[in-house]
Parts: C-alpha cells; sequence; structure tokens
C-alpha cells in the first residue's frame, strides 16, 4: 500500500544541491592512509588522461618529495609557477591562487589538501584556496591522507602518538564530488620504504621507526577504508533518493552534543560527528554559559569557543546560549530543534555539595531523550595554552578581577579595623555583639571585593575573634568549649552572606553590563534612525563603533554604478584594503581578522547587509583583537553592522521615493502646462477658422452685382492659414506629448484596413487631384494598435506624399505580412527624396528642402516615427525601385503582430457558412460570397 | 414645443468663448434658426430647461464644470439631440459623451458647411424617430427591406449572417449618428462583450465587404476612429443646403 515515496524535503535538497554544483566546479580527492601510497601519482596519471581527452589540464602544485615515478609522471603537464610569499624575512614558494584562477583552466591539480599557507596568503588553509577555484567553475584533483581529517585527527594521534595540526573539516571532504580510495597493503608499503622511494634515505629511517609501524599503517589503513566505505553509503543513500527506490533516513534522530567547559570537549565534539555520520543524521553543538561560566578566565573561555568553532567545521550546527540552567537551556534547544539524542562527556559522578549532576536533571526533565555519555579522550597537549595576550580582553570584559589583589589586602585590614574598633567597645558591650561586628565586616567586604576576600575576611575574623576576645585572650586556646559553636556559625555565616553577598554583586554587574549593550544599541539605533544624509549615517556609524568597540572603524559604500568606494579619510590607513572589503561584499561574508579569509590581515570586514541587498562593507580595527572573540562583543558588532545597513537602505529608499516624487510634480506640471497651452491656443483659432469660414459663406453667397472676388479671396487665405496653423499646433502638442514618453496607447486588435478608410476620409480635399490606390494583402490578420494614433501615420504618410508630388501622381497604400510584423507601405512616383537625407528626414524641425514653399515645420515624420516606436515598431524610408532609380519614395513602417485574441465563437460564424433559410435574412441565388 | 418645422427649429449653444458662440449664431441664424446661447453649464442647464431647444451644441470644456456632467443632468429628464464640441485629440473625451447620451460631435476647428451638414442631420433624425420608420431602408446601394429581410445591393440579394443582420439593423436604426464601439457590442451582443471590440471590427469588416464597393474606403459605413462607427444614409456634400 505505502509505497516507497521520497521526502520531498530531501528531494528538494537535492535540486539545489545539483542546481549549485552546475555551476561549481568538480572536486575529486585521491584519499589514502599515509604518505607514500601513491595518490600524487595517481592523481598525476588521471590528469593526464584527461588532458589526453583534450581537456585543459594545469598542475597547481605537486611535491614529489623527489619521488622519481612522480617527477616522470609531471614532465610533460604544464606547471602554474608558485607565487613567492614573504614569510619570516625570506621568500617562501606558495601555491598561486589568483594565477590559476587567471588562468582558469577547466581542470587544476592541487597535491596536499590539508596543506597550511604560508602567512600573508589570501586563506590560511590550502583547502579554502580549493573551495574558491571550485566556486569559479574549475575542477580541481587533489590529495588527503586520512589523518588530515578533522574528526579522525585524536583517533590517528592516538594509534601513532603524533597528532597533525594540518585538519582539513569533515564537511569539505563530504561535499567532495568524488572520493577514489588509494590503497596499498602495509608490507608493501615499508619495502618501498626501505627501497627509498617513499622519502629520501636520510629521512626515512626516522620516519620509519616513528609512524611507518606496521601497527600503525594497518591502523590507518583501516581507517582509511572505513571512512571510505562510509562517504560510499552516502552516496548509495543519494542515488536511492533519486532514484527513490525507499524512503530517506529519518530526521527526527538528529543529534546534540552538549559543549561543556571542561578540557578535553574537543574529544566528544569529535564522536558526536563521527557517530552523526555514521547515523546519516544532521547535528547540533551547544554550549551553555551560566553566569557562573561567564566568569571563568579568558584563556579556558577562549578555548571553550575554539571547541564550538571546531564543531562547526565538523559540520554541526552551533549555539552559544545563555542561560541559568544548563540542564533546561538544552532540552529547550533539543525540543526546539527536534533532537532526540544528546551526547555529552562523561564525568566523574558530582560530590554531594554539587547537587545533582546534569545528566541526572536532563533524565527528570525530558525523559524522551536518549543520553549518550562519551568517554574522557586521549589527554593530549591538543589544548593550546592560554596565552599571554589574553589580559587586555580580560581586563575590559570582568574589571573585577583587577580588583583582586587589592580585595585579599582590604580583608585583612577590614580585619585590623574591626580588632581595633571593637577592643575599647568590649568594656561595655557583650560578646556577640563583637561577633556581630566581624559579621558585618565580611558582609562590607563580600560587597565591595566579592567572593575570595570575603571567604578570606570569614577566616581572619574569626581568627581575630578568637585571639583578642575569647578567654584566654591573646592566645588561640578556647578555655569555654561553647565558643567553637561560636566559631563554627559564625564562620559559617561569614561564608554563607559572603558568596551570597558575592552572587548578588555578580548578578549585578552583569546586569549593568547587557544594559549598558542594550544602551548603546538603542543609542546608535535612535542615532540612526533620525540622519536624513548618508554621509551623517556613515558618520554616527562610525563613531558609535569606534566608541563601543574601542577601534578605527570605516564604512566602505557603493556608488550609483554599485562599485564599492574607498571611505573618506581611508588614505591616513595604508592598511586598509579596498580589495578585501570588495570581496567581503561580493561573498556576502566576513573578512580579515580573525575569519578564514585574509586573517592576517589588521582590519575585519563585515558586509552591511540590509533586507533588500547588502549596502556596503564596515571594516574596524580594534584596538584588541581578542575584544571580537567574546561572543556577546562580536554579536553586539553584528547587530551594529545591521542597524547601520538598515539606516543606509532608510536613505535609499528615501532618495528613491524623492526622485519619484519630483518626476510625478514635473510630469503634473507637464501635463497641466499641455493640456493649458492646447486649451487657450486652439480656441481662439477655431473662433478665427470658423468665423473666416462664415465670412466665405456671406460673401460667396452674395448676389452677383455686390460680390467682392478681392474680399473673399482675401477670406479664403484666413481661412487656410488659420487651418495650417491649427494643424501645426495640433503636431507640436502630438510631438510635446510624445515626447513626455507617457503617452498611454489605446491597444485595440483591429484590422489595418478601417484605419486606411478613416485617414483617407479625413484627408478629404487635402488629395484631390492624387489617385490613390489602396492595395492590401488578403485575408490580412488583425494587429493590435492605437486607432487614432496609427490613423495619424498614415494621415501624416499620405498627406506628404500628396503635398510633395505634382497633382496627378499616383499615391499607393500597400500593407503585407513580413515575419513576424504587419508591413505598411505609402509610396508614391513622385521626384523622390534627396540621396542621403533618408535617416534625417524622421529628425524633429527636419524638412526635405529647407526652403520649400510647401507649408510645414518638420515634425510630422518626426511625429510618425514616435508612434510607430511606441508600438514597437519601425519607420524608414526608401526610394521606390531600389538604389538608383531616383524615382518616387516609399515610406514603410511595421506593427508587430502578437498573438490575436480568441475570435467569436465559431457558430456564429456557422451562419455565414451554413445558412439555414429560416434563420438566413436573404436565401436567393444571388447570394454574393465574401 | 416647437412646431417641428426646420424653419423654425431653435439651437441652445453652450460654449464658453464669445467668439465661437457668435461664429456659430450667425451660421445658424442665417438659416433662419432661432439661437439661444450659454456660457457656463448652470446658465446651459436653465436655458435648456425654460427654452426646451431642439438641439444643444455643447463645448465639452467650460470653466464651471465639464460637458458630460451637463449630459448626464440633461438626459435625466429630456430627449433633446446633442452635439458636442471637442478638440481633435481628445477622442475621449468624445467617447464619454457619446456614452453619456450626445447624438453627433464636431471637431475643433469646423467650418460653416461641417456645422449646419451636422445639425441638420440631427434634427432630421429628431423628426424622424426609428420606430416608425419606412419599413425599406437604402443607403448607397443597398436598399433593406425590414419586412422580408432581404438586403440587396444594386439589385442582387446579399446574404448577411444573424449577427451582421443585427449589427446593420443597429446602424440603420441610428443613421447618421455616431455609435461608440462599447454601444454596438452592447446592443448586438449584450453587456458581457462590452470590452471585446474585435469581434465588432471583424464582423464590421465582413459587412464592407458585402455591402461596399471597395470595403477600404467605405462610403457608408463609415469609421470613425478610435470612437466607432456611423452610417451615412445620404452623404453630405451630395445634397447642400437641402432642409
Amino acid at each position: 500500500m505505502a509505497a516507497p515515496r521520497p521526502d520531498p524535503d530531501a528531494l528538494l535538497q537535492q535540486l539545489r544541491d545539483q542546481a549549485s554544483r552546475e555551476s561549481r566546479g568538480r572536486l575529486r580527492i585521491y584519499f589514502g592512509a599515509s604518505a607514500g601510497v601513491g595518490k600524487t601519482w595517481a592523481m598525476l596519471d588521471a590528469g593526464r588522461q584527461r588532458r589526453g581527452d583534450g581537456v585543459d589540464v594545469v598542475v597547481g602544485v605537486v611535491e614529489t618529495h623527489g619521488r622519481v615515478e612522480t617527477a616522470a609522471q609531471l614532465r610533460d603537464l604544464s606547471v602554474l609557477p608558485p607565487a613567492q610569499r614573504e614569510a619570516r624575512g625570506r621568500s617562501r614558494p606558495e601555491f598561486d591562487l589568483d594565477g590559476a584562477l587567471a588562468r582558469h583552466p577547466a581542470l587544476i591539480l592541487v597535491d596536499e589538501f590539508a596543506h597550511s599557507n604560508v602567512a600573508g596568503s589570501r586563506h590560511p588553509k590550502r583547502w579554502q584556496d580549493v573551495e574558491e577555484l571550485l566556486d569559479h567553475g574549475i575542477d580541481v584533483y587533489t590529495t588527503l591522507n586520512v589523518q588530515h581529517l578533522e574528526s579522525l585527527n585524536d583517533v590517528v594521534g592516538g594509534i601513532t602518538g603524533i597528532r597533525v595540526h594540518e585538519t582539513v573539516p569533515d564537511t569539505v571532504f563530504d561535499a567532495a564530488d568524488e572520493v577514489v580510495l588509494v590503497d596499498t597493503p602495509a608490507d608493501e608499503l615499508i619495502g618501498r620504504l626501505r627501497a627509498g622511494k617513499v622519502y629520501l634515505p636520510a629521512q626515512a629511517e626516522r620516519a620509519a621507526q616513528n609512524f611507518f609501524r606496521k601497527g600503525n599503517l594497518m591502523a590507518l589503513r583501516e581507517l582509511a577504508l572505513r571512512r571510505t566505505a562510509d562517504r560510499i553509503e552516502d552516496d548509495v543513500q543519494v542515488y536511492r533518493v533519486d532514484q527513490a527506490i525507499a524512503p530517506v533516513w529519518k530526521t527526527e534522530a538528529a543529534l546534540l552534543c552538549c559543549v561543556g567547559p571542561r578540557d578535553g570537549t574537543d574529544h566528544v565534539v569529535r564522536s558526536a560527528a563521527r557517530l552523526a555520520q555514521q547515523l546519516a543524521v544532521a547535528w547540533h553543538a551547544v554550549y551553555v554559559e551560566t553566569p557562573a561560566l561567564q566568569r571563568l578566565d579568558a584563556g579556558r573561555r577562549e578555548r571553550i569557543l575554539q571547541t564550538v568553532k571546531l564543531a562547526e567545521t565538523l559540520g554541526a550546527t552551533t549555539a552559544v546560549l545563555a542561560a541559568q540552567d544548563v540542564a533546561t537551556a538544552l532540552v529547550g534547544h533539543a525540543r526546539h530543534h527536534n533532537l532526540s539524542k544528546l551526547l555529552m562527556g562523561r564525568h566523574p559522578a558530582p560530590r554531594w555539595w554539587q547537587g545533582k549532576g546534569i545528566a541526572t536533571r536532563l533524565t527528570r526533565l525530558a525523559p524522551e531523550f536518549d543520553l549518550i555519555a562519551v568517554g574522557a579522550g586521549l589527554r593530549a597537549g591538543a589544548n593550546p595554552p592560554p596565552a599571554a595576550t589574553h589580559a587586555a580582553a580580560v581586563s575590559a570584559e570582568s574589571p573585577g578581577a583587577t580588583g583582586r589583589a587589592p580585595g585579599f589586602l582590604w580583608a585583612g585590614f577590614a580585619c585590623a579595623v574591626t580588632t581595633a574598633v571593637a577592643t575599647p567597645l568590649s568594656r561595655f558591650f557583650d560578646i556577640p555583639n563583637i561577633v556581630m561586628l566581624y559579621l558585618l565586616a565580611v558582609v562590607g567586604i563580600a560587597v565591595r571585593f566579592g567572593r575570595g576576600p570575603a571567604v578570606l575576611a570569614a577566616f581572619a575574623n574569626v581568627a581575630a575573634f578568637d585571639y583578642f576576645f575569647v578567654e584566654p585572650r591573646l592566645s588561640f586556646a578556647v578555655a569555654d568549649l561553647q565558643y567553637l559553636l561560636t566559631f563554627g556559625v559564625m564562620l559559617v555565616v561569614g561564608l554563607v552572606t559572603g558568596q551570597l553577598t558575592a552572587g548578588l554583586r555578580f548578578q549585578a554587574r552583569i546586569a549593568t553590563r547587557r544594559e549598558s549593550r542594550s544602551r548603546a544599541l538603542f543609542e546608535v539605533a535612535r542615532d540612526l534612525s533620525s540622519v536624513l544624509a548618508t554621509e551623517q549615517c556613515v558618520e554616527v556609524a562610525e563613531q558609535a563603533i569606534s566608541r563601543e568597540f574601542r577601534a578605527k572603524a570605516h564604512v566602505f559604500l557603493l556608488d550609483l554604478d554599485d562599485q564599492l568606494q574607498a571611505p573618506h579619510g581611508a588614505e591616513a590607513e595604508p592598511t586598509l584594503d579596498l580589495g578585501t572589503a570588495r570581496w567581503a561584499l561580493d561573498r556576502n561574508e566576513a573578512a580579515g581578522l580573525g575569519t578564514g579569509t585574509l586573517p592576517g590581515s589588521a582590519w575585519l570586514y563585515l558586509p552591511l547587509k540590509a533586507p533588500m541587498r547588502t549596502r556596503g562593507v564596515l571594516a574596524l580595527q580594534p584596538a584588541a583583537p581578542d575584544l571580537l572573540l567574546v561572543p556577546e562583543q562580536r554579536h553586539q558588532l553584528e547587530t551594529f553592522a545591521v542597524l547601520s545597513a538598515i539606516a543606509l537602505e532608510r536613505l535609499h529608499y528615501v532618495d528613491v521615493a524623492r526622485d519619484a516624487t519630483v518626476q510625478m510634480e514635473s510630469e503634473r506640471l507637464r501635463n497641466s502646462l499641455l493640456s493649458t497651452l492646447s486649451h487657450d491656443l486652439r480656441t481662439p483659432l477655431a473662433a478665427l477658422y470658423g468665423l473666416s469660414d462664415l465670412l466665405v459663406d456671406r460673401l460667396g453667397s452674395a448676389t452677383t452685382e455686390d460680390r467682392n472676388d478681392a474680399a473673399l479671396e482675401l477670406a479664403r487665405a484666413i481661412c487656410t492659414s488659420a487651418r495650417r496653423m491649427n494643424a501645426m499646433v495640433d503636431n507640436l502638442l502630438e510631438m510635446a506629448k510624445l515626447q513626455s514618453g507617457r503617452v498611454r496607447l489605446d491597444r485595440q486588435w483591429q484590422p489595418l484596413e478601417e484605419v486606411v478608410g478613416s485617414a483617407l476620409q479625413d484627408l478629404g480635399a487635402a488629395l484631390a487631384g492624387h489617385a490613390v490606390d489602396i492595395r492590401l494583402a488578403p485575408s490580412l490578420p488583425l494587429v493590435e494598435f492605437d486607432a487614432a494614433l496609427i490613423e495619424r501615420v498614415l494621415a501624416n504618410l499620405i498627406e506628404n506624399a500628396a503635398k510633395y508630388t505634382p497633382p496627378g501622381s499616383r499615391i499607393t497604400v500597400a500593407a503585407k505580412v513580413e515575419g513576424t510584423d504587419l508591413q505598411v507601405a505609402v509610396e508614391d512616383d513622385g521626384p523622390g527624396l534627396p540621396a542621403g537625407r533618408e535617416e534625417a528626414l524622421f529628425q524633429k524641425f527636419t524638412r526635405g528642402d529647407p526652403e520649400s514653399s510647401i507649408s510645414g515645420v518638420g515634425l510630422g515624420l518626426a511625429i510618425c516615427r514616435a508612434i510607430v516606436e511606441a508600438h514597437g515598431g519601425r519607420i524608414w524610408v526608401e526610394p521606390v525601385g531600389g538604389e538608383g532609380a531616383r524615382r518616387g519614395a516609399r515610406f514603410c513602417f511595421t506593427l508587430p503582430l502578437g498573438t490575436p485574441p480568441p475570435m467569436p465563437d465559431p457558430e456564429d460564424l456557422e451562419g455565414a457558412a451554413l445558412p439555414e433559410p429560416s434563420a438566413a435574412l436573404a436565401v436567393g441565388s444571388g447570394s454574393v460570397t465574401p | 414645443m416647437n412646431p417641428a418645422s426646420a424653419a423654425t427649429a431653435s439651437v441652445l449653444v453652450v460654449e464658453d468663448d464669445p467668439q465661437i458662440r457668435r461664429f456659430v449664431r450667425s451660421a445658424l441664424e442665417a438659416q433662419h434658426w432661432l439661437v439661444f446661447e450659454a456660457a457656463t453649464v448652470a446658465q446651459g442647464l436653465v436655458e435648456a430647461g425654460t427654452r426646451h431647444p431642439d438641439l444643444v451644441i455643447l463645448d465639452l470644456g467650460l470653466p464651471d464644470g465639464d460637458g458630460i456632467g451637463f449630459l448626464r443632468d440633461l438626459r435625466a429628464w429630456s430627449n433633446m439631440a446633442v452635439i458636442v464640441l471637442s478638440a481633435r485629440t481628445h477622442e475621449v473625451d468624445k467617447i464619454a459623451a457619446l456614452d453619456a447620451g450626445a447624438d453627433d460631435y464636431l471637431t475643433k476647428p469646423f467650418g460653416v458647411g461641417e456645422l449646419l451638414a451636422r445639425v441638420r442631420a440631427t434634427l432630421r433624425r429628431g423628426q424622424r424617430p426609428g420606430g416608425d420608420g419606412e419599413p425599406v431602408f437604402a443607403f448607397g446601394d443597398v436598399v433593406v427591406d425590414f419586412t422580408t429581410r432581404r438586403v440587396r445591393r444594386a439589385g442582387v440579394e446579399v446574404h448577411l449572417t444573424p449577427i451582421e443582420y443585427r449589427l446593420l439593423g443597429v446602424l440603420i436604426a441610428n443613421a447618421g449618428r455616431v455609435l461608440t464601439h462599447r454601444m454596438l457590442l452592447h446592443e448586438v451582443w449584450g453587456a458581457a462583450y462590452a470590452e471585446r471590440t474585435h469581434y465588432l471590427r471583424v464582423y464590421m469588416g465582413q459587412l464592407r465587404q458585402k455591402l461596399e464597393a471597395d470595403a477600404a474606403r467605405p462610403v457608408g459605413l463609415v469609421t470613425e476612429a478610435g470612437i466607432g462607427y456611423r452610417l451615412v444614409a445620404d452623404p453630405p456634400r451630395a445634397h447642400p443646403g437641402s432642409g
């Protein structure tokens, strides 16, 4: 019944992948268990074969390690010269990414995928270079050893005892289009090593002792084979989804990896990555930061954030949650993202004072989740010691830390002062009141200096109390044993109040800091929302960022052609690089300091992403670069960038709206001017024409004896001039209207024949003395046009033909279908046109013969052209009978045919074809059919 | 009501320009017609209500409102003939005026001959209401006999489809008058077809093929470009001065 149906989401994802893959280059990885198995050789061999097929193959970089066979493979392939990079005072060769992009071969061979680039290169890692090559549509072949794979890094380290630091994220490996396993049995590899085919003989001995032990090699081989098998399984899955053989893997089993504050969490993250990969599920990695954890010193904090980053490179969706309670936050996140397996490091059972362990709490909160505990990993020196430079970040984020040493001194001082004050008072007060004074001092120290000094104060005060006030005085001995209870209670009360007060103080400090961040955001948002000019906006943003992050800030903006512009004052900053900024804009991702691209740069470049598009790039150079590693600060910075981008976008649209208003205003003005002109010019002309015509009528109808022929002639002349004047005004106004570009065409489907008829009818007397021939091809289709305007074109052309030819000339109006156009021609057999002036005729105020006695201002053809072009056609003139035969002119114009609308129902037309006696109007032998 | 004699017909001219008013008045008075004048819409409506003219000549651009409003108010209570005056490029105004009930239009500038011909044709139609016309109608060399539903051209019988016949019937009933595309579509096909002007154009073309000597240069079934059609029973120049 339930036929296996492909998961639509999975199919969609695949389509997206396919779409992005089509434009992207293809990546093939030659994957091996260890050095020396023959990956480079296999890659070069495949490259040569492809070249044999006629593909443009270039060797980007290849390490031969002095191997003869490999060098032989390289001989006849074209090799890209390496770029020389300055590093630590000497020049070192490095893969030339820009050279490869410029050369743009179809396929490039790049050895050693995991290689770390020399400092100063665009990307810190070679695999990032390869990504960029792929983005540009270049296919890449590369090589990789199993120990360089991030998720297997620690496992390999455990097997061989050697930890490599050059790693490739699993996501990149899994995204490769093809993985080719290059396999050599361990014995053969050792044999080749001994024969000196792998390393140069001097190195071989040392390498063999450390790394190339048979046990190691077998284990590595197993790992490589397994990893390849996993990948192939993925490929099978993809294939199956594609072919709809079986349903896709379930999505509800997704994995949540809980990143804890302890060392060795890297191991948990790697285990999670491996597990997720085996289960073929998505996975998340989450670090929950409680107030207690926020107090950690910067070095440990950074280490934790590095772990989160590692999870991200391993393919996890990562998040840093700020919450009071770890278990609640984890459960909330897992439920929200539909994650059913929680994976965490296994810890020693909590001591009784630590309360319940997280695992227990999780079980209670969410019994439906699977909990997976991962054993402690290899405690190799993988975690770098916290660097000394972090002091700046510490002082910035937790100012309380600096006050710690004086705090302890103050605790001692408080103890001394309390004792000094209490000594004279002890004569008047009972001992319990003295205890109160000491407790007060502890509270005071806790409020002012926090937990540590408060603990010291509690112990010191108990000691001082015992020494100075409890009999025997000036001795730690206690005569009355009940004082032991007093000491105990005093110590406990002191410690507890100290803890509580310090906790409150900490909370208050966090709240203050949070509030100051919110206030900074609020102020920037307020300032940005009130700016009215782009320069002002840039200034506000730059100032706010330099204030808030103690950084130099500059904003790159886009100019009218969407080109990124260097900011004002950039000349003073020689290290500010427009190229990097452009890269950040094009890729829409951050670049420079602390990112994966050009991390050596002094500046961080953030694209200003607004809802509609990226509006520019923000560059900043913080005084303390480590400040940007703190997630809150990073978040704050990103929010600043978004606010600036939105403000820039708002200003952009303010400009757009203003332009539109101005345009509308001028449009309105022009229209009202035109209609006023039209009315004010035409009305007196109409009166002039009518009155003069009336005069002609009067004078003409007078009786023969009073007839004044001279006056009649004059009246007729006035009449004609008025008419001509009216035509000119019509033309001028029409041209003005067409010129404004806002003529709305009233396009309707109609036969051309109709407008030819009405044009001729309109012209009437103007055609006197000319014979007009109409030659329309039979069954012309309907065409969509504005009847009044096309009639105007025809009338102008026919009138011109009549005006510029002697009486008795013949004018022909013809129309036919030419390709996708209807072509209409008006030709005459008059004197023809002056050669070479054909195109000029259609210009405004141009006439064939400027000194012609025939009236006109030369607007007629310009109007025709404007009308025809508004219809999507073209208009031209040619001599009749081809070049040389200067006899007559032919004006042609075209109208696009388009798709005619549906015709009347066939039932209606049937009547014509098949008349029924009762329905038909006339039945007769002489019936005429068209 | 005025006696139904053309000699004493009364005409109301609603026009704001005094010179044009003067010209129209002189031309019409020369034909011994009675002429009243109005310069505004309000004044025009008062004159129309008190004088009951046979014909109104109405300018579309008046200082206190447009002619369309005048027409709507007038048509609420009267069927008197109306000719509108408008400039050449304002086809939209003309169509709106015709749809609002105007009988005909004149394009400014116009001469005495055009004015008198239109006025005469319009007045004549007013005297001969569509209903009790003769059973036989002739235009050009075409004769339509409504009793037998036969159409002949130059003595030869012509076969028309039902729609063609209905279209011809509507044109004949309004002979001399401009009918807008919308009006014709409404009358022949029904209200739902008011926008399908290409139907009308296809049938008009067929009708011309059957009834006109040269379909591209029609004499009887005339196109008013961008506006509509008119059936010309007697070409205006053929009988000048006839009343």
